[in-house]
């Protein structure tokens, strides 16, 4: 690889600061639920999807196989981050095999973002390790500490989702994914107090369809 | 928590991840193809901020800090602020609103 860009490595270490912070909620809430520390840590090392890793954690109790599901689906989304990301991620298969672990929202998005494949990759790369290093980290602590800290006095709890309102927010540029985010949304929320846990979040894949169905988007956008 | 849960979960989800890096190389899919999962990633992604913003559990719940805490964000996003900017901004306004 070549020298790497130092704006790169800026914008992937304050990427990587606020996933920490996700992370240690993630630990919290799951030392929370009384999940034991090693089955925590080896849920962010090989699942390292937070949202469905919460969808998880929020099943115990209540319809575990129902999270697993929920979870899964939730994570469909990473066969189009795939997808998108395969012409940057070349390579021989056995890099192409660990750059898939990456696949993640945050370096997806950040690497879609850059004007040219070389800074693409860069940024892909930079974001992935150093936020795999951070959730790991964010993770350990927050399951370590576990009831110690209150973290809904830090506002963590709000970190979670406004993560993902700023991986959302670069995505809403036509009319069809405005659609599919207002659907997605309004569909879950209706869900909720009427279906099981989990399958709000299923269900919320018809937003999706439906925007599609309306999608008029030229081909070669 | 069973470990039988996370293993399926963490396969399920690798495999999805992996399938375009791994079986692509640098063949390009289809546009129409990349459209449709990307809809469904965001609405789905759409869906994930609802419920963790406006459900506890399978009940709908209005917490008002988290609730503001997740709109400032939104608003800094729409603003064009940096990631970190908009996820320290949430946990802020969540947190000083709770004082």
């Amino acid at each position: 690889m070549r020298t790497l860009e130092r704006t790169i490595v800026r914008d992937a270490a304050t990427i990587s600061l606020a996933a920490a912070m996700v992370g240690v909620s993630f630990g919290v809430v799951a030392a929370g639920k009384g999940i034991p520390f090693d089955k925590i840590q080896v849920m962010s090392l090989t699942v390292f999807a937070g949202g469905s890793q919460f969808v998880l954690v929020g099943g115990v109790g209540s319809g575990l196989a129902a999270a697993v599901v929920a979870g899964l689906v939730l994570n469909t989304r990473h066969i189009a981050f795939g997808l998108s990301l395969a012409p940057v991620l070349d390579g021989p298969l056995w890099r192409r095999a660990l750059s898939g672990q990456l696949v993640i929202d945050e370096s997806t998005v950040y690497a879609l973002a850059q004007p040219e494949p070389r800074l693409a990759r860069q940024g892909f790369y930079a974001v992935g390790v150093m936020l795999f290093v951070a959730w790991q980290v964010g993770t350990a602590v927050g399951a370590l500490a576990g009831e110690a800290i209150d973290y809904r006095a830090y506002g963590v709890d709000a970190a979670f989702p406004a993560g993902l309102v700023a991986m959302l927010g670069p995505q809403l540029q036509t009319r069809s994914a405005k659609m599919a985010a207002v659907l997605g949304a309004g569909i879950a929320v209706a869900a909720t107090p009427v279906l099981p846990r989990g399958a709000p979040i299923l269900v919320a894949v018809v937003g999706g369809l439906v925007a599609f169905a309306f999608d008029t988007t030229d081909e070669s956008a | 928590m069973s470990w039988a849960a996370i293993l399926v979960l963490a396969v399920g989800t690798y495999a999805m991840k992996a399938v375009g890096p791994v079986l692509l190389g640098r063949r390009v899919v289809p546009a129409r193809v990349q459209r449709f999962f990307l809809l469904l990633a965001v609405a789905l992604l759409s869906a994930l901020i609802a419920l963790s913003t406006l459900a506890d559990g399978d009940r709908l719940s209005f917490d008002l800090p988290l609730v503001a805490g997740v709109s400032a964000a939104g608003i800094a996003v729409w603003r064009k602020a940096p990631f970190v900017v908009a996820v320290l901004l949430a946990a802020v306004v969540a947190a000083g609103l709770r004082l």
